[in-house]
């Protein structure tokens, strides 16, 4: 996989690409001066933060140009053929067929009217590559070789009966149709929990080594690139960084920016514990044995736990294992069907309707997207203010100095900032705001719902920072709902784990990362991707697959 | 020769018509460029990437708006003056001849704009009100709220709107008043269906669960948090609406149920005028022209706004 030689064939090769995007009624250089060798059989990884033109390059490997931007100079040459010279129809003819591309959501780039099949057979039927026959038996030939279940019914069922994970293999199976020289995969495992990650890792990886496939492999999460790439290419604002083998990469990083990315994850808060059980101060969040069901489906089976003050409970969980609908019985939106949730020892109304505005106060949420968190219309300072004038009953001016307090608080400048709108802040921009809106109630008890989720690293480990500075001056308590082990790492002082609406541990962080586990915090432990470009084959080796 | 002269007709109206579009495109053009320098910074920007046909829209909306208001000073005599005999041709004191009294056409086609687009305007701006406040409490509140407005919606929407009007005006008598409010009650349900729907996507969104969780009030929800993100369908939504309320009102005034004379109302003018046609005279056609010239000018604009809207900019 690592020896990277040169005496392959070059497939592919990007000299001097620049790409324009337009945006307020002019042409603006996203993309400054690319150059990209890829060979036969080769994997190239394209790391860097959003905004760094990865899936803008990706897409101009396959002549391509998302709405708004255009090539405006420099060469994209595909095995001989000047990608940036070829009609739209001769590049039609190119892609599916010798360049395929898989795209981050499978979900959503399957039409959901059709079986898996059908939209597998499209593209070699269509280019005269294969009978509609020949076509099916290798769908599901390549459908074994992905280690899908069922191989032969599988591909008969419609995109909504399978999961997320089988999902992203069928649509790695779909790109294959036409056995494409290059393959251009776009972030294809970032939706997916760590768990399912694994499984798409590994049958990415097989199936582009048996047919030796060139594939470009797009993310922002270097442990998976490490696992994936022969070399990797660091970009950052539409340039590149440094390229190097991806042994080197990792041992060796040149460049400053290199460094920052790699020691993100090395961030680590101190791990507090619990008061003495002779204080007779309560959690302050305690939930005890609580049920809930969205109709009657039950989705939340005698959930217990407690947050005490200045602490940091991490519930982490696959999706569908009840983390967010537990938040969602704590804050009142869901009213459990059993159990109760004490606040301070006090025990609160079910429902958020008949709680009083202190209670109301007390207990603050930070929402994964913070895009549709924040209300696009109104103001930064209204956003901030109107929780600091509904609890606290300011105006005026001194609503004006809080809000900026709130806004120095958290590290953006309040003069700046002040009067914009969300749209005009970047994510996390966005986010701190949304961090400041939780504090202007001065709460004593934060929920954070995925808060990093949806960031890139360094800027998610900057948020981190900030919670966990907040943290200690203000003594909050937080909940800290994620599914990503290494934020849990960072930030965690206790860790509830759940899977399908029950907790199946429980207890301090430093224990809970010590063997021995429970099995399913073991799995879900053992598939979070390291830095090491090994870890993959070595995991796979000891769980014996 | 002989053939030149019998196309020559043909050729004249052709002509006439590429100089009517010549016109309005320069005009078009003229009006964008003003607005472009007269309004501030955000203004500009918008009206700089707006086509030529809603500044075309926007520009005969704005000479309604003038005729309307300022009627009284703009038409050379009253709506009810008869100043000539009746059908008296165009002549140098009356620009667009008599109608069928003797009354000045121009004078009365201005008239009209007043009162016909005063209460359409009226009785929107009406249904928009009732409409948009159920369709928003409904959207937020939901459970049985949703359900007692969503049904009184639909009951008054599967009654033909024509015939409703019609029913009603003959019950109440056709007062301007009457009018007005049984126009709005006619269509404030599908302004409902459209709020509601907006709304509810909306309500939705992680912001609306923070302002709910917050303990925020109905109204400070509808009105702060709701209303602003679906205001731009609604805007459109008005100037649709707008059109149909128009074209509903000169239908009823063409029916002799509408706006009752001596005020003038393009619907009733055509009417009154009608029998004009069959001696190839174009008299009863200018209040219609009116009409659809308006109607145009507004899907224009709406067009437009939707456009902007929907965010299929590129």
């Amino acid at each position: 996989m690592t020896d990277a030689s040169e005496h392959k064939d070059l497939l592919l090769k990007i000299r001097d690409l620049r790409i324009e995007g337009y945006s307020d009624e002019s042409w603006v250089e996203i993309v400054h001066g690319i150059n990209l060798d890829l060979h036969r059989g080769e994997v190239l990884g394209l790391i860097g933060e959003s905004g760094a033109g990865k899936s803008t390059i990706g897409l101009a490997a396959m002549g391509f140009t998302r709405d708004g931007c255009r090539i405006s100079g420099g060469s994209v040459n595909f095995d001989g053929i000047e990608l940036t010279k070829q009609s739209k129809r001769d590049l039609r003819k190119l892609r599916g067929v010798r360049i395929a591309y898989v795209a981050q959501s499978a979900a959503a780039s399957f039409n959901p009217a059709h079986k898996l099949i059908d939209q597998h057979t499209e593209a070699p039927v269509h280019y005269n590559v294969k009978s509609r026959v020949d076509s099916q038996e290798d769908a599901k030939e390549l459908y074994e070789k992905l280690r899908l279940p069922n191989p032969q019914e599988i591909g008969f069922r419609y995109p909504h009966q399978v999961s997320g994970g089988q999902l992203q293999r069928a649509m790695t199976a779909m790109a294959m149709a036409c056995r494409p020289d290059l393959i251009i995969f776009d972030e294809p495992t970032t939706a997916l929990d760590v768990t399912t990650q694994i499984e798409v890792l590994a049958a990415i990886r097989d199936i582009v080594e048996q047919f030796n496939t060139a594939a470009i492999y797009i993310t922002h999460d270097l442990a998976v690139v490490a696992q994936m790439a022969d070399r990797i290419k660091v970009l950052l604002k539409g340039d590149e960084v440094e390229e190097a083998d991806t042994a080197t990469m990792l041992s060796s990083p040149q460049e400053e920016y290199t460094k920052s990315l790699w020691a993100v994850r090395s961030f680590r808060k101190p791990q507090k514990s619990r008061p003495e059980a002779s204080s007779s101060e309560p959690p302050v969040v305690s939930v005890d044995g609580v049920d809930a069901s969205y109709g009657k489906l039950k989705v939340l089976n005698d959930v217990s736990f407690d947050v005490y003050r200045g602490m940091t409970v991490a519930v982490v969980g696959e999706s569908g294992s009840g983390k967010s609908t537990t938040a969602r019985c704590i804050t009142g939106l869901l009213p459990p069907t059993k159990g109760t949730i004490r606040f301070n020892g006090q025990e609160l109304p079910s429902s958020y309707k008949n709680r009083t505005t202190d209670q109301l106060r007390q207990a603050q949420m930070i929402y994964q997207m913070a895009d549709t968190a924040l209300n696009p219309r109104i103001k930064i300072c209204d956003i901030i203010g109107r929780p600091a004038q509904f609890y606290s009953g300011l105006n005026g001016a001194p609503l004006k100095t809080r809000v900026e307090e709130l806004l120095d608080l958290i590290e953006l400048e309040p003069s700046q900032y002040y009067n914009r709108y969300p749209p005009e802040l970047s994510g996390g921009q966005k986010q701190r705001i949304g961090i400041a809106r939780a504090l202007a109630a001065e709460p004593s008890f934060i929920i954070c719902d995925e808060v990093t989720s949806a960031l890139d690293q360094l800027v998610a480990e900057g948020i981190l920072k900030l919670l966990d500075r907040l943290q200690s001056t203000l003594d909050l308590a937080y909940m800290f709902i994620t599914h990503d082990l290494a934020t849990v790492r960072s930030i965690a002082d206790e860790v509830v784990v759940m899977k399908e609406g029950r907790v199946v541990e429980q207890g301090p962080k430093d224990t809970m990362f010590t063997p021995p586990h429970h099995d399913y915090t073991d799995l879900l432990l053992s598939s979070v991707p390291e830095m090491d470009p090994n870890w993959l084959t070595q995991l796979l080796e000891e769980r014996g697959v | 020769m002989e053939a030149l002269e019998s196309w020559m007709p043909l050729l004249t109206t052709l002509g006439k018509g590429a100089l009517v579009i010549a016109a309005a495109v320069v005009v078009s053009i003229i009006f964008k460029a003003l607005l472009v320098a007269v309004l501030p910074g955000e203004g500009a920007k918008v009206m700089r990437t707006a086509p030529l046909t809603a500044s075309f829209g926007l520009f005969i909306i704005l000479v309604y708006a003038l005729a309307g208001i300022f009627a009284p000073w703009i038409a050379p005599y009253g709506e009810a003056e008869i100043v000539s005999t009746s059908f008296a041709p165009p002549d140098e004191n009356l620009i667009l001849g008599a109608d069928q009294l003797g009354r000045d056409m121009f004078s009365r086609v201005i008239f009209g704009a007043r009162n016909t687009v005063g209460i359409a305007l009226l009785a929107t701006s009406l249904a928009f009100l009732m409409g948009a406040v159920a369709g928003l409490i409904a959207a937020t509140r939901g459970g049985w709220m949703d359900q007692v407005l969503g049904r009184s919606a639909d009951v008054i929407m599967s009654i033909p709107s024509l015939i409703f009007s019609l029913l009603l005006l003959s019950i109440f008598g056709s007062s301007m008043f009457v009018l007005i409010i049984i126009i709005a009650i006619i269509y404030a349900p599908r302004v409902f269906r459209l709020t509601r729907a907006v709304a509810g996507d909306v309500v939705v969104m992680d912001y609306i669960e923070a302002a709910r969780l917050r303990g925020e009030g109905l109204w400070y929800l509808i009105r702060k948090e709701i209303l602003p993100n679906s205001k731009a369908p609604l805007i459109a939504e008005f100037g649709l609406e707008f059109c149909f309320v128009f074209l509903l009102i000169a239908g009823l005034s063409f029916l002799g149920l509408g706006i009752q004379p001596p005020t003038a109302d393009w619907g009733s003018m055509v009417r009154d005028n009608a029998t004009l046609i069959s001696f190839g005279e174009i008299t009863p056609l200018i209040p219609a022209a009116a009409i659809s010239l308006l109607t145009v000018a507004v899907n224009f604009v709406v067009d437009w706004m939707l456009y902007r809207s929907s965010g299929l900019k590129e």
